[in-house]
């Protein structure tokens, strides 16, 4: 009875563990022939014209938002904790280098993950439901190519432009909450701004960026490209794709944190 | 007729899923010109065959020749130039539901031949008019369209690139039988406009004696009978004629146990 308990116990560990090493074998597998038809013609311009619209344009409301009211509130958490010891003038410093380093990349790339990532997972997870994709296929068309290659470049290209504008936008929400309510002198506090920002903040941010727009790409194709079995694969593939491209973010932006870090 | 080289031969293939079998050696020779149907019920491999032979799935063991070349295991870039020589109609037409009508049919001619825009709209335009539609049609998305319509643009995207083998996945599905029938006609004259080989798989017997000069009957995994179309309803096989007859009672007997 004891033994069959432990053996029980252990097989669903191996039965986990497995499934854990087939679903990495796989996703190895996709990034690794997806990547290879990025640099590989034929290219198709007119797609990745299109996503790169679709994620760097359609998305500026939704993170130039999720900038203005993170660079507002910021201004105001910090003028809060840095009165307690006499240090307000830190505001702006500490505004700047939190939408550069952090804010700025996170908030963007869980927006786009939520909004591109998702209707990705959708799009190609119903292709692949309707047999589009097997179409595709039997019209002598790489659905690699056409569909997944065009998707990550332009995720990979366009969030870095999104994350310049949104710390732009951040930096601006600061300003706004600090002028106008904390009493800064606006000449000040832009100096301050200026004062202590270094390029590699705002690059380190841009890396994060890119690496987000990768992952996010990915996991929306990859999810949808192995969806199954009607509306309820399509959903579970659009489930997926937000919720691994949303934990992924932030276990990178750790990583990068880490080897960009005291630079 | 001289021996020609078939078109379509397949020796022996099998594919399974886990320990279903499914595919248990198919052995079948389709001839230049010709048009043959496979028949059998659902669930009974006919998708498995057609995918095995697009490059969609890879059969476990077997061969699939077409014009004599071995094409399972071929590399991509070969399944690419392969795959041209093929025109595919799918069960819900599959149109690309991003583009309007006159790129869907057009998609090959574009991506895969590169043929320039505005030429390839006007070859799409051209095989629009031949399935029966209106030139209006071409702008539409195909979501706007009836399922018989969308079925017949799916037929000119199988048709647009001039394929020399074109699969037909259960072509008159969900459809009235009005509309069945007028795509039957239209297959009919299609395949003999291009002088095409075409291999069909169906369960409707009346669209498979429309368009079929061999009839096959896929049932466990294997082809249990092939020949003329004119035959097929005095077969003598007794599971053909369960099937073609459409009896409950009868050899095959429907697995509703799981």
């Amino acid at each position: 009875m004891m033994i069959n308990g432990i053996l029980t116990f252990l097989s669903v560990i191996g039965r986990y563990f497995l499934s854990f090493l087939r679903h990495t074998g796989r996703l190895a597998e996709f990034t690794a022939i997806s990547v290879f038809h990025v640099f590989r013609p034929p290219f198709y311009f007119r797609t990745l014209g299109r996503q790169m619209v679709e994620i760097g344009y359609f998305s500026l409301p939704v993170v130039g938002l999720t900038a203005i009211f993170s660079g507002m509130v910021l201004a105001l958490q910090s003028h809060t904790g840095f009165a307690r010891f006499s240090a307000e003038g830190a505001v702006a410093t500490i505004v700047v280098l939190s939408m550069t380093r952090e804010l700025g990349p996170v908030l963007a790339g869980l927006m786009v993950a939520g909004r591109v990532g998702a209707s990705m997972a959708a799009e190609i997870g119903t292709m692949r439901v309707t047999e589009q994709i097997d179409a595709l296929t039997t019209l002598s068309t790489n659905p690699f190519k056409y569909l997944v290659a065009p998707r990550l470049l332009a995720g990979t290209l366009m969030l870095p432009v999104l994350v310049l504008i949104a710390d732009v936008i951040g930096v601006f929400g600061g300003y706004l909450i600090g002028t106008y309510k904390l009493g800064f002198n606006p000449a000040n506090y832009i100096a301050r701004t200026w004062e202590f920002l270094e390029p590699m903040d705002v690059i380190s941010g841009l890396v994060k960026a890119s690496v987000f727009g990768f992952l996010i790409t990915l996991m929306g194709c990859y999810n949808g490209y192995q969806s199954r079995g009607g509306a309820q694969g399509v959903g579970q593939a659009t489930r997926n794709a937000v919720v691994s491209a949303s934990i992924l973010i932030l276990v990178f932006n750790y990583l990068i944190t880490e080897l960009f870090f005291s630079r | 007729m001289t021996e020609a080289v078939p078109k379509l031969r397949l020796r022996g293939l099998h594919k399974s899923f886990g320990p279903k079998v499914v595919l248990d050696g198919v052995d079948l020779d389709v001839m230049p010109g010709e048009s043959v149907v496979v028949i059998g019920g659902s669930g009974t491999g006919k998708s498995v065959m057609l995918k095995c032979i697009l490059g969609l799935m890879r059969p476990d063991s077997g061969s699939i020749q077409v014009d004599g070349e071995e094409v399972v295991g071929i590399s991509a870039r070969e399944r690419e130039r392969v795959n041209h020589k093929f025109g595919m109609l799918f069960q819900g037409a599959a149109l690309f539901d991003s583009l309007p009508v006159w790129e869907n049919v057009a998609f090959g001619l574009i991506q895969g031949s590169r043929m320039p825009r505005k030429q390839a709209r006007e070859k799409a335009i051209e095989k629009l008019l031949a399935v029966g539609l209106k030139e209006d049609v071409a702008d539409l998305s195909p979501s706007e369209l009836s399922g018989g319509m969308q079925k017949r643009v799916g037929l000119a995207r199988a048709i647009a690139d001039e394929p020399e083998i074109i699969f037909f996945d259960e072509p008159t599905t969900g459809l009235d039988p009005i509309m069945a029938d007028v795509i039957n006609d239209l297959i009919v004259k299609c395949v003999k406009d291009l002088g095409a080989t075409t291999l069909s798989i169906t369960h409707d017997m009346a669209s498979a004696s429309k368009i079929a000069d061999r009839v096959a009957m896929l049932w466990q995994g294997r082809l249990i009978w092939v020949g003329p179309a004119s035959e097929v309803f005095t077969s003598g096989n007794e599971y053909v004629d369960q099937f073609v007859h459409g009896r409950a009672q009868g050899p095959i007997t429907m697995q509703v146990r799981k």
